[in-house]
């Protein structure tokens, strides 16, 4: 059979993608074999293709294993684990030339031998499932188990940290972790004497994850708001999102319950829709509480009304917005950056929001905290803008860290001797020029009392149908999303700056776009690169769009909402910025951008094929003509 | 919500509640309601009941949502916050205030088209999570700031304004809340300030959602023959099955609950509502009773008013979440950060 070079020797830098059966309890075997990996101190990434059900639909999981430490998703398919029978059709097609594929030789398969240039590996998993197990459901488990087993000796992967993984898994349960040990070893030895061992694509342990861990963008999130000291989280579930309020309910379960009385120091309300949601964390915010609502697309289009009274009242609430395919229900379990405009002008009238692009968990775990730090200082709505990348998938990232001198920024909350000494308390003066009042808390001191209203209101609080008096407070509002700019975290620069041609971009791009740079700079294309953290843009965005003479600008949906902000919000030509855009649903892989950037320096290039477009400049090495 | 600023003078002869503060330092600003709208009587029952209860006036919180009715929130107690929020959302506000501060009192403002069409999803779910709250729904029949459309709880063959009839059957707040288990539910007469006050200190001190629904005729739009919602009509068909009266703990009760056909409900925090019962066989702790005794006389074209059903056993939002004693906005910092050590715990499951 031939072997092109592709898939072979790839030592520590190749794909494993596992198709399986939505509902079979794939999940806990692929994240062994992850984790094994991991272990073994060799980077990976794991990504999850679920449908939008509970049972029977197929699901792709991938493991990514990247020596270089990449973040994102890669296009290629090195070994197959093909589980699901309806999609081996379509598994089959998928492996790289060169590559793999395993699949469970209980039954013939005869149309899987329609490809010559990859390898094909038969395993009767089932048979031997079922000669040693009893019980339907146990043999459907142990099955995955198996071929983790399989893997285990196909790829090197160290059988005593994939033992010692299950014992972690299984530490109370005896019996199950038996039978899984089992299992695990029934396909190892399976292997070893069928097969040859390792692969040449296999893993060799090196020491570049130690301070690191695997951890989805939710869960460091949750994390997040439980460090940020929140005390309330209001929900409705939807996908992708959810898991933010399950994982915060199990870190307060775990440390914010009162050893002695059993009372909890902190507040789940499971709302009745979104509106309610956002209801609640407004009340709660406003009663001087820390609250939050995680949420996505769906969600936010119910939110609205809520957030535009936030605004304009001037009260702080944390909206964590995990992006999923739109326009509508869409595609709940996939992924998309398509919510910017939705959020960045939620709600009627003139209205401006501060959002947050988390690229990765590490960040959703800081960024989170920082919502919340400057949703209280600016006493307006912060957005956590993620999405289901970020969100659901498994990402590789540095450990977390926490400084022990972290207090929360509560903002211009006045207190009871403060109150006592004013002479009388105006809530929307602008006291210190940076456009943000200062405001009471209920039940403080009855000098504080104010009314909070949605309608029109002049500085003083009182309410206003008066033209000037409206101006002054919207004014100042417009002043306060200035101020706003000064404190959101600053864009990142990856680069020295100095060349003609940059890119620009946001929250989950970044993985693919830094191996784009790498991919890039091999064929002597340099750019600079700048990740935006944060709307409003500061002046470092300004500068950049202002030193590159063309600007790539690389977002997750169709009608490029990013480029659009840039051009509505900064003082950028238009025709600077060139959009390369990517709205399949799936994370972003970095041929996405190396071929972009590729298309459209080779246009400008040649502008006969381009158009008339004066080309830039830009230092191009020979290789590229 | 509009209001004109009142002047603060006080006689010095105006009696004193037990915090010293007379019936004024617990007004608002003036009404900009119309000359004669329910919703001001509402507002000055309201105001006598928080005086006779001697609350201090910033530990009453008033929210409301979006009508005629939820202006009245600026018209009691200046010394209090207020929130007006937007149209039928503010059960949901409410439940965020509440979860973050346990420690205040909180007065719901809102109308039947604010309760029972846009804000009716919210209105069931505050009733079922039995938030610690007074909730007055300003019941006219009509939208008022909108200026007199037929609101969810016109009854069939109510005559607006203009002559239009109406055809559909109404929602009837205290038989929702009946149906979803509230556990303080009464309905009055805005025109009956004698019923009104001690069911709204009872609403107050009640731990739970408490419900008054008010009949509150809108004199601008539906206060014309053919509205069941006027004054002349209610106070026709108006029907006390118990006459209830608020005694506070620390008054003596001993005697005056004595009577045949009197019934005293221990509230949770010691104090009582002695009901004098008009209607013999009415006993507000049977819901599955009130609820029938309810219909028949809604039937015969009838408002039962009064303290409808109390359950003062049902454990409100806040046991129900066990939420810590210590309201959640006075947590320190300290105690909700496991730190860093903490932090490398939880990160050993991510290895
Ligand atoms: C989302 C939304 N839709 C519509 C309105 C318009 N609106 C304002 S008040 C009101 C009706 C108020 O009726 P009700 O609650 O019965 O109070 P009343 O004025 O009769 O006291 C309506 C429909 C609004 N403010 N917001
Ligand atoms: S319109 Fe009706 S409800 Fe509104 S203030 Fe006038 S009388 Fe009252």
């Amino acid at each position: 059979m031939p072997h092109p070079q592709d898939s072979q020797n790839r030592i520590n830098d190749f794909v494993v993608k596992l198709a399986n059966v939505n509902g079979t309890g794939s999940a806990s075997a692929n994240t062994l074999v992850m984790k094994s990996i991991f272990r073994m101190g060799i980077p990976v990434i794991g990504k999850n293709y679920f449908p939008s059900n509970i049972q029977g639909l197929p699901t792709w999981y991938e493991i990514r294993v990247t020596r270089e430490g990449h973040a994102a998703r890669s296009s290629r398919v090195d070994l197959m684990v093909a589980m699901n029978a309806e999609t081996y059709a379509k598994d089959v097609k998928d492996v790289s030339a060169g590559g793999y594929l395993i699949f469970d030789s209980t039954w013939p398969r005869p149309m899987l031998l329609k490809r010559d240039d990859i390898t094909i590996l038969g395993a009767p998993l089932a048979r031997m499932c079922n000669e040693t197990f009893q019980g339907v459901r146990s043999r459907i488990l142990l099955k995955n188990i198996m071929y983790a087993g399989l893997l285990g000796a196909l790829l090197d992967i160290d059988l005593q940290i994939m033992r010692t993984l299950l014992g972690e898994s299984y530490a109370n349960k005896k019996a199950l972790l038996d039978s899984n040990i089992q299992a695990l070893e029934i396909g190892y030895n399976y292997a070893k004497e069928h097969f040859t061992c390792p692969l040449p694509l296999r893993l060799e342990p090196m020491d570049k994850t130690s301070n690191h861990i695997l951890i989805d963008g939710n869960t460091a999130a949750g994390l997040g708001c439980l460090y940020a000291g929140a005390t309330v989280g209001a929900w409705y579930p939807i996908t992708p999102s959810t898991s933010i309020m399950d994982t915060f309910k199990s870190f307060c379960q775990k440390w914010r319950v009162d050893a002695q009385t059993g009372e909890n120091d902190f507040v789940i309300v499971q709302c009745e829709d979104e509106l309610a949601a956002i209801g609640a964390v407004i009340g709660a915010s406003w009663n001087g509480a820390r609250a939050f609502t995680p949420t996505s697309g769906p969600g936010i289009s119910l939110m609205n009304e809520f957030i535009g009274l936030a605004y304009y009242a001037e009260i702080p609430a944390v909206i964590m917005d995990v992006q999923r395919v739109g326009p509508s229900t869409g595609m709940p379990t996939r992924t998309q950056q398509c919510d910017l405009m939705l959020a960045a002008y939620a709600s009627h009238g003139d209205t401006r929001h501060v959002l947050l692009f988390p690229s990765n968990p590490e960040e959703c775990f800081y960024l989170s905290v920082q919502a919340f730090d400057l949703a209280e200082r600016l006493q307006t709505p912060v957005f956590l803008m993620s999405d289901l990348d970020i969100g659901m998938n498994d990402w590789m990232c540095t450990n977390l860290a926490w400084d022990d001198e972290y207090q929360p920024d509560r903002g211009k909350v006045l207190s009871k001797e403060q109150i006592e000494k004013l002479d009388k308390f105006y809530r929307f003066f602008d006291h210190d020029g940076d456009a943000i009042p200062y405001r009471t808390l209920p039940g403080v001191h009855p000098k504080g009392a104010y009314f909070t209203r949605g309608s029109g209101h002049n500085q003083y609080g009182g309410y206003t149908e008066d033209a000037t008096e409206y101006q002054i407070v919207v004014d100042r509002l417009k002043r306060k999303f200035d101020t706003a700019k000064t404190l959101v975290p600053e864009a990142v620069l990856t680069g020295d700056g100095t060349h003609a041609t940059g890119i620009i971009s946001l929250g989950s791009c970044d993985g693919a776009i830094q191996e784009a740079l790498t991919l890039l700079e091999r064929q002597g294309i340099q750019l600079d690169y700048l990740r935006v953290r944060a709307f409003p843009f500061g002046e470092d965005v300004e500068a950049f769009l202002a030193a590159h003479s063309l600007v790539f600008v690389v977002e997750q949906n169709r009608d490029a909402q990013f480029k659009s902000l840039l051009t509505l919000e900064t003082r950028v030509e238009k025709e600077k910025l060139s959009s390369i855009l990517y709205y399949s649903g799936l994370p972003m892989a970095s041929d996405v951008v190396v071929d972009g950037i590729l298309a459209e320096l080779g246009r400008r290039q040649h502008p006969s094929v381009g158009g008339k477009r004066p080309s830039p400049v830009i230092k191009l090495q020979p290789s590229f003509t | 919500m509009s209001f004109i600023a009142k002047p603060k003078v006080a006689h010095p002869s105006l009696p004193r509640n037990a915090l010293g503060l007379t019936r004024r330092d617990y007004e608002g600003g003036m009404s900009t309601l119309c000359a004669g709208c329910g919703h001001d009587s509402v507002t000055a029952a309201i105001v006598e009941a928080i005086w006779e209860m001697s609350i201090r006036p910033e530990q009453l919180v008033k929210l409301s949502g979006i009508g005629c009715s939820s202006k009245t929130t600026a018209y009691f107690d200046s010394g209090g916050h207020g929130f007006n929020s937007v149209h039928g959302r503010m059960p949901s506000i409410a439940t965020g205030a509440i979860s973050a501060n346990r420690d205040l009192h909180y007065v719901g403002v809102s109308g039947d088209g604010d309760t029972l069409s846009i804000g009716f999803g919210q209105f069931a779910h505050a009733i079922r999570r039995n938030l610690n709250m007074l909730y007055i729904i300003e019941n006219n029949g009509v939208y008022g700031l909108t200026k007199g459309q037929f609101s969810a709880s016109a009854d069939i063959g109510t005559k607006a304004k203009r002559g239009e009839e109406n055809r559909q059957p109404p929602v009837d707040p205290v038989l929702t809340a009946l149906t979803l288990g509230g556990s303080f539910i009464a309905r009055s007469f805005s025109g009956d300030k004698e019923q009104l006050v001690p069911l709204i200190m009872a609403g107050l001190r009640h731990r739970g959602f408490a419900l008054i629904d008010v009949l509150s005729p809108c004199v601008t739009f539906n206060d014309h023959q053919g509205s069941t919602k006027s004054y002349s009509f209610i106070r026709e068909n108006y029907d006390a099955v118990v006459h209830a009266d608020f005694i506070a703990p620390a008054q003596e009760i001993t005697a005056s609950y004595a009577a045949g056909e009197a019934m005293s409900v221990a509230m949770h925090d010691g104090s009582r509502i002695l009901l004098r019962k008009l209607d013999p066989s009415y006993d507000p702790t049977d819901r599955t009773r009130a609820y029938a005794y309810l219909r028949s006389r809604l039937a015969q074209g009838e408002y039962v008013t009064g303290l409808i059903h109390i359950d003062e056993s049902s454990p409100d939002f806040h046991e129900v979440s066990g939420s810590s004693t210590t309201p959640m906005n006075q947590l320190p910092y300290a105690r909700l950060s496991p730190g860093s050590e903490g932090l490398k715990k939880i990160l050993n499951r991510y290895r």
